[in-house]
């Protein structure tokens, strides 16, 4: 699986949406992404590329558009 | 300042002088605010001939008792904006409380309540261990008191697991795993003091006695809110509560903090020496009960929280139904500026309304 693929499919399995529903999401646009959605997506972000992520970046994580560029950050090294 | 500014400023480093420019200047915008915006909060200062470009000082504020949150749905937001409900919890019969959040507010509160708690345990997350039950977030749509601390200390947690059983009882296995995994590492616990003492330390203590199994939390930091009125009246002391969690598995980091669903992220932590205290976000003024002028250090009396974080909602000063006793300013021995306090108990006759209390008053 490309980093793309791993990226969707955490936001794909946690709120059990479609890809075509990924572009320009943002945090509480869908009911399944509310503040415990939210915590569910983190965690499914860490596992699946072994990271960390700082309180701060989490509640930055405020769309699918902004989560790349966080994860993108030299300290979690993900590249898309 | 912006609420963004506020943010930019370390919890517990401005004096009395400094936090109370900060405190005067944004609580009478959100004064301001909420007046635009809730029709029924302008009414009521309209009533009583309020001025808030007069004032001098944020002790002038009105105050509005928090129970009128379970009379009123006061609201500073479209309904369409609002992204959640809060209710403070409440036993058959009593009225439940509702604090309407936007986007806004909502993300503040978990800013603020980051600020807060890093400050105490250092900005890296941890394996958390939550002393209570899965079932307590299930109902996403509207969360209770316990609900949302839980959901709010959640982002200091790594690797999350619940210690508890929805039927309330201890998940030894569980547990055993967890300490294994992250063995060696801080750990946090996250709990309401009444769920940990009912439900992990009696456990702790009869697992103990009958089979000799002991669990090392001497690694771990304990964070619990929601009221002592339970424990008050079983005669466990605060003393007593730390002692008793040190003798049974090790843990001797405890912090105690004061909080509520009307003011959520801008919480009390407990210091090393024993005193709550207020950060640069929140405040408290100890009033007396009869005539509500404000009372001096040392005196008793009803505490006013008043918070920078409330934007949908008019909750920015709020009376409680808890006394307190303000213990001093700027000069704990642990270096933190800000007030410190204690809180003394429920005010006779207010109705039983602590966060946990309520499961409390089945016992
Ligand atoms: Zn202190």
């Amino acid at each position: 699986m490309t980093n793309l693929e791993k990226y969707n499919s955490a936001f794909i399995t946690t709120f059990e949406i479609t890809e075509e529903q990924l572009a320009g999401l943002k945090y509480q646009d869908i009911e399944a992404w509310d503040s415990v959605g939210h915590m569910g997506l983190i965690a499914a972000l860490e596992d699946a590329f072994d990271i960390m992520m700082d309180t701060d970046d989490i509640i930055d994580f405020n769309s699918y558009e902004k989560g790349k560029e966080i994860l993108s950050k030299e300290e979690y090294g993900v590249k898309f | 300042m912006t609420f963004e500014g506020i943010l930019n400023i370390p919890p517990y480093s401005l004096d009395r002088t400094k936090k109370e420019t900060l405190l005067t200047q944004r609580l009478t915008e959100l004064t301001r605010l909420h007046r635009a915006n809730c029709p029924e909060y302008d009414a009521m200062l309209k009533s009583i001939g309020f001025d808030e470009s007069k004032i001098s000082n944020y002790s002038e504020i009105p105050f509005l008792p928090v129970r009128l949150f379970k009379e009123l749905e006061l609201r500073s937001v479209p309904k369409e904006e609002v992204v959640k409900t809060m209710t403070s919890s409440g036993t058959t019969g009593q009225a439940v409380s509702k604090i309407y959040l936007d986007r806004v507010t909502s993300s503040n509160q978990q800013k603020v309540l980051v600020k807060i708690v890093s400050s105490f345990t250092g900005s890296g997350r941890m394996p958390m261990l939550i002393i209570d039950c899965p079932s307590v977030i299930k109902n996403r749509a509207m969360f209770s008191a316990r609900g949302a601390g839980i959901l709010g200390f959640s982002i200091f947690g790594s690797d999350r697991q619940y210690a508890l059983n929805d039927d309330m009882q201890l998940d030894i296995e569980t547990v055993e795993k967890f300490l294994e995994k992250h063995s060696g590492e801080r750990i946090l616990l996250f709990g309401f003091t009444f769920m940990i003492w009912q439900h992990f330390y009696r456990e702790l203590v009869r697992l103990r006695d009958e089979t000799g199994k002991t669990f090392d939390l001497s690694n771990g930091i304990l964070i619990h809110g929601g009221g002592w009125k339970k424990l008050v009246s079983e005669a466990v002391s605060q003393e007593q509560f730390k002692k008793c969690l040190t003798d049974v598995c090790g843990l001797h980091d405890v912090h105690d903090y004061y909080g509520m669903v009307e003011q959520t992220g801008s919480i009390y932590m407990q210091c090393e020496c024993g005193h709550l205290h207020a950060s640069i976000f929140s405040d408290v003024i100890i009033r007396d009960p009869y005539d509500f002028r404000v009372l001096q250090q040392g005196e008793k009396g009803i505490i006013q929280v008043v918070s920078t974080i409330p934007e949908s909602y008019p909750g920015h000063s709020l009376l409680t139904e808890d006394e307190g006793i303000l213990l001093g300013e700027d000069d704990c021995p642990c270096g933190r500026l800000g007030k410190y306090f204690t809180v003394t108990g429920r005010l006779q006759n207010a109705e039983i309304r602590g966060c946990s209390d309520t499961y409390a008053a089945k016992f």
